[in-house]
């Protein structure tokens, strides 16, 4: 019920929405504002991503059959979006948490590839042990590595003043060059020649897929992540407190809440959840720690944190969309001849487009509660 | 939660009145080989941009040269990251493009990624760049292709010990892995040929793809009184025409850089692919199994140099040509003692030589005397 005591337009980082509120018509109008707003925004970009392939020669319904064919258009596209999906909610959520405490973390990279070096670092040590517990703790060396490290931006902002967004993307280099470091020196298994490495896992360590699908279980810890991050924020008093800090940080301390304390684990958690995504991409998908980590990840959860409105539920239909992007991506490279920056085009006129529609909410009487 | 399907569906139901349903089933796997019967699909990814000046312009030359085939068809993807990405890229062009030879060019693709989908679709064949393929242990449907280019660093570095003045040569490389030490030592080599007393400076930029630190490692260089630089980077681009800039000479690598340095760009050591492509391809089409450990040099057409720039001298052209001549020949070794290391070690002892197909050499580990740097 918290969530109605806010007004949405002081809270511009606000989640939107809830479709969990009440059933009364003013609740239904300012749901039906929270999706009809980005679902417009949408459509405007693929007017105008229409218009940009128009020009470089391409035909746009031929590209847009293709994208949907690409992500959505069989079991195969459907599981390739999946895939592609999975690290995205992780990382996404390592920028939407700490956006309700106003915080704009966007070094979520560093948090999984420093998630990524010190889930293998474990797996090394605690190599001979049964599988589960061998997992376990790499998955807990993750999310505590990764989650030291936002939170080591978000102290650096609590009780330096260091602008938070710019440590985190610092931050994000120094972890690829130390993971760079550690895999090329003390972590290097000697039998990795041209691609130095950590020693391999071993097939019987490595997270399997989800029975029927051709999808790793990453996709499950994501969706799990994003639920329990909305509950969190909605429905505690922590998230509370949380969005309070973000609402107005002085009204939040004269109602005496540890403002430190609420941003310390709020960053903690954050980078968890990236530290995690590193953790699944060793054990599910290289077997081991390496340069391979650095994939972006962590930037292209910046978009789909904000195209989501830093609302954790949400984020899980921008993530879809993003890896459906993603997996369209290479049909429209093998059979329109498009660059690959195409698909670089398309997220960045949605971010754009869903920037701007911000300015919108609240312009249309239909949507406004009345009386 | 239905925000991004409605989205999605939106568009191609606004666009196409519902017909993509239909198409989009199409997708499966009999299907799309049944329309690609006629002609073989083969299948490029390359890790970075196709029109790189480097490692993945290449590769994508040479399948330019294969769409000229008859009854190919050539489907690509450039910048699919060494993740799942590229495992899903494999199988899209197996599953919706009806690709029957996939080229994975990058190295990082190989292990786990290449070996995991090979496994899955047995009837499709894999051909890796730069992978060491081992027969038995690895999936009978896969094989590895690579070049010994060394030979054509050693090349490079007859041509850039007869172009300086200072002595001192500059070597800008990724990452201190065998492949790269073994350029890096065979330019030395072939400089010292040409006079002992030349020296050169590697700098390690520790990663294939770092333009900025590249332009830096450059420039550094030339200050410290560099007057040639030669590179083993993804991109030798910025290298070369940060060089060329500087005053300096350049030699090549991976693909021709002559029009970025035209004043300065002494020779190159290229890839020449196409006669590795046209082969499988032959193979695939005739039938018969593409082969799977396929190694080569100048000799077999894997490799080749650029032409020689205006700054080199005649008899610096014979020198490089005379050695180029005994390698096509097959009667030429870069590695044959006596040679020491740079920290004092005698690696390989006097008479003794190893020929390039020498699996010793693949895991080298050491840089040769008058390089000034070390491995780690």
């Amino acid at each position: 019920m918290v969530d109605e005591t806010a007004p949405l337009p002081t809270r511009p980082l606000a989640p939107a929405g809830s479709p969990l509120a009440g059933l009364s018509l003013d609740a239904l109008r300012g749901t039906a504002e929270a999706v009809l707003i980005p679902v417009g925004a949408l459509v405007a970009t693929a007017v105008v991503f229409g218009i940009f392939v128009a020009l470089a020669g391409a035909d746009p319904l031929e590209t847009y059959e293709l994208m949907y064919r690409g992500a959505f258009g069989t079991w195969f596209s459907w599981q390739n979006t999946l895939q592609r999906t999975a690290p995205l909610l992780l990382t996404a959520l390592c920028v939407a948490l700490p956006a309700q405490l106003g915080l704009v973390i966007i070094g979520g990279e560093g948090a999984l590839v420093i998630g990524g070096m010190c889930s293998a670092a474990a797996g090394m040590a605690m190599m001979g042990a049964p599988p589960w517990l061998l997992l376990g703790v790499m998955a807990l060396a993750g999310m505590a590595a990764g989650g030291a490290w936002i939170a080591l931006a978000g102290a650096l902002r609590q009780f330096r003043g260091v602008n938070e967004t710019i440590s985190s993307l610092l931050l994000a280099y120094i972890a690829i060059a130390l993971m760079n470091h550690m895999v090329e020196g003390p972590l290097r298994d000697p039998a990795s020649l041209n691609k130095p490495s950590t020693p391999p896992l071993g097939e019987a360590n490595m997270i399997g897929s989800i029975p029927g699908l051709d999808v790793h279980w990453g996709l499950v810890f994501g969706l799990v992540a994003c639920v329990a991050s909305y509950v969190l924020m909605r429905r505690t008093t922590f998230g509370f407190g949380a969005r309070m800090v973000g609402g107005n940080v002085r009204a939040a301390r004269m109602a005496g809440l540890s403002v430190a304390k609420l941003g310390m684990i709020t960053c903690f958690l954050a980078g968890a959840a990236a530290g995690l995504a590193g953790m699944v991409e060793v054990a599910a998908v290289h077997g081991s720690a390496n340069g391979s980590l650095v994939a972006g990840y962590g930037y292209t959860g910046i978009l789909i944190a904000f195209i989501a409105r830093q609302n954790p539920l949400a984020v899980i239909p921008v993530a879809l969309m993003f890896g459906g992007i993603a997996a369209s991506g290479g049909l429209l490279q093998r059979r329109l001849d498009l660059p690959d920056a195409t698909i670089l085009v398309l997220q960045g006129i949605a971010f754009v487009m869903i920037l701007a529609s911000d300015t919108l909410y609240g312009r249309f009487r239909v949507f406004q509660p009345r009386g | 939660m239905t925000v991004d399907q409605g989205m999605s569906r939106r568009m191609v139901l606004g666009a196409l009145g519902g017909a993509a349903a239909g198409t989009a089933l199409s997708g499966f796997l009999p299907l799309s080989r049944a329309l690609a019967a006629k002609k073989l699909v083969v299948g490029f990814i390359y890790v970075g941009p196709r029109d790189d000046f480097g490692y993945n312009q290449a590769h994508a030359e040479a399948a330019a040269m294969l769409r000229s085939m008859s009854g190919v068809k050539v489907v690509e993807e450039e910048k699919v990251p060494e993740t799942l990405d590229v495992q899903k890229t494999m199988e899209s062009m197996i599953n919706l493009d009806g690709a029957e030879l996939v080229f994975p060019t990058s190295f990082g693709y190989f292990d786990p990624h290449m070996l995991k989908v090979a496994a899955k679709y047995p009837d499709v064949e894999f051909r890796h760049c730069g992978g060491m393929f081992k027969a038995g242990t690895h999936p009978a449907n896969t094989g590895s292709y690579f070049g010994y280019i060394d030979e054509g660093q050693y090349l490079n570095g007859i041509a850039a010990g007869h172009a300086t003045k200072s002595k001192k040569l500059g070597f800008v490389a990724a990452k201190p892995i065998p492949q790269v030490l073994r350029n890096i030592n065979a330019f030395t080599l072939g400089a010292r040929s040409v006079d002992p007393s030349i020296t050169t400076q590697v700098i390690f930029t520790g990663d294939w793809s770092m333009p900025i630190k590249e332009a830096e490692a450059t420039n550094g260089l030339v200050n410290a009184g560099v007057d040639v630089v030669t590179c083993h980077v993804d991109s030798p681009k910025v290298v070369v025409e940060t060089a060329e800039r500087r005053g300096a000479f350049t030699c090549g690598y991976h693909a021709n850089q002559a029009p970025l340095a035209p004043k300065g760009y002494l020779t190159g050591a290229e890839w020449n692919w196409i006669t590795v492509y046209k082969d499988f391809v032959t193979k695939a089409q005739a039938g018969e199994k593409p082969g799977q450990f396929v190694r080569g040099g100048l000799k077999e057409g894997f490799i080749k140099t650029s032409a020689y720039g205006p700054a080199v001298s005649p008899e610096s052209k014979a020198a490089g040509e005379a050695v180029k001549a005994k390698m096509m020949a097959g009667d030429f070794s870069i590695f044959s003692g006596p040679i020491s290391t740079n920290t004092g070690k005698e690696i390989v002892a006097a008479g003794k030589t190893y020929g390039q197909t020498d699996l010793w050499l693949e895991g080298m580990d050491w840089l040769v005397e008058g390089v000034v740097g070390s491995t780690s």
